[in-house]
């Protein structure tokens, strides 16, 4: 059995932890609140440029644009794998990885049929140790990104796209649910084909009373300036919406942690209460026995 | 006077919104001023500062590119960057206009990423007029 001296100093590391884990729970708290208004300030700016585009793309002489089409032939498709710096966050970045790996292990039989993107160390380090193709990597996001943090990435990647480096990007994160859950997401970044699905259905009709607008010089030239501009602002969404879930995933990491240290120190002084009574015990015991002894 | 709503978005979050008189703005075909009922316009802008007039006031706000929308009663500029004159960083602008200007020398010679130190350096050059009111 374990010594009273040793149960103690038991006792006082698990408080040490559970200081740390607590102190970092309010922090991912804080930093988690910071980055859902981050995300809230960043919905208007994606509506309008998306409304622009559809009516655009839903005007009467059907402009058409190479980032809107779905290419013929995918030799090389891009991942963008957006992962946190550090890990303490439970399934934040283990399970978007297990997922993404395991989703290019199904859809290509090499190497050369896709590329990677990566945000985040651990990402890196995870792709890096298998010896996957990382085109890009940029580590050490601010907790709070701004959009100049990762326009050089995202416009990069647009433009390896445009080039024909890759024919298809995704993009997998973590989207956030709420504080409690997230959900490993892949979306389709490039082509942008979804706006042929909005341009169909009835959403156009919606929009189309507003499209009666003068194109300044005209459609395509804005197309051209808009689109690439659209895809990497969705890249930075993504973004925005990882950091929110690696808060969230952090905090409840974290919160069970402190439960759990709870849950040990209330055993652990129990142990300790037993052990010392124990020992007062057996010390009378001695006692006793040796005043009877002299009687 | 008649007033319209303008909102300046970026990615990073609304910059300006409110009743304006008159906005005025570099695009990439020149300077463009909107009142209250344009007809509704889609236009790209260049780096250059939009101007935002009420109450005989002018108000200055730096924009590094982006898209205007006009519709009516409503102006909407989307852009990749914008400063308040008080919130821009005078000295970062300004090391950014050296960095730039070195770039652009050395570019010269070698003939590389000329284009982006051309366009860092108007970025810089926009922020440090508009920080002192210049434009």
């Amino acid at each position: 059995m374990a010594s009273l001296k040793d149960i103690k100093t038991r006792i006082g590391s698990t408080k040490k932890t559970k200081q740390i884990t607590k102190a970092m729970e309010m922090v991912s708290a804080a930093k988690l609140n910071k980055a859902q208004g981050k995300a809230e300030a960043f919905q208007p700016y994606i509506e309008k440029i998306r409304e622009v585009v559809v009516s655009i793309a839903s005007g009467s002489d059907g402009v058409s644009h190479p980032m809107l089409e779905a290419r013929d032939e995918i030799k090389k498709t891009a991942y963008i794998v957006i992962t946190a710096d550090k890990g303490l966050c439970g399934a934040y970045n283990s399970g978007l990885l297990r997922e993404t790996l395991k989703l290019i292990n199904k859809r290509h039989s090499s190497p050369d049929e896709y590329g990677i993107i990566v945000m985040g160390k651990v990402g890196r380090d995870f792709f890096k140790k298998r010896n996957m193709p990382i085109f890009q990597e940029i580590i050490g996001v601010a907790d709070q990104p701004e959009y100049s943090d990762i326009k050089n990435i995202a416009s990069t990647t647009v433009q390896m796209f445009e080039d024909g480096l890759f024919d298809e990007v995704y993009v997998h994160f973590n989207h956030f649910i709420s504080a409690m859950s997230f959900q490993v997401t892949e979306t389709k970044l490039l082509p942008l084909t979804d706006f042929d699905e909005v341009v169909e259905s009835g959403e156009a009709k919606e929009a189309a009373p507003k499209s009666d607008y003068i194109y300044e010089p005209d459609a395509e030239t804005i197309l051209n300036q808009l689109l690439p501009h659209y895809a990497e602002t969705l890249i930075f969404g993504a973004l925005l919406d990882g950091k929110a879930s690696e808060f969230g995933a952090r905090m409840s990491a974290m919160r069970s942690a402190t439960d759990n240290a709870d849950n040990m120190i209330g055993e652990l002084t129990l142990k300790y209460n037993r052990a010392r009574q124990a020992a007062i015990t057996q010390e009378i015991n001695e006692i006793v026995s040796g005043a009877s002894a002299q009687n | 006077m008649k007033t319209m709503q303008t909102n300046v978005v970026t990615p990073d979050g609304s910059v300006f919104s409110g009743q304006v008189e008159m906005v005025s703005a570099k695009t990439q075909a020149g300077d463009l001023g909107i009142l209250p009922d344009h007809i509704p316009l889609v236009t790209p802008l260049a780096i250059g500062a939009i101007r935002i007039k009420l109450n005989n006031k002018v108000e200055l706000i730096a924009v590094s590119g982006g898209i205007m929308e006009v519709r009516g009663d409503e102006v909407n500029i989307l852009a990749e960057s914008a400063e308040v004159p008080t919130s821009i960083d005078v000295a970062r602008a300004r090391a950014a206009k050296e960095r730039a200007e070195r770039r652009l020398e050395q570019a010269k010679k070698d003939n590389l990423d000329f284009n982006r130190a051309e366009l860092a350096l108007k970025r810089a050059i926009n922020r440090l007029e508009v920080s002192q009111n210049k434009i």
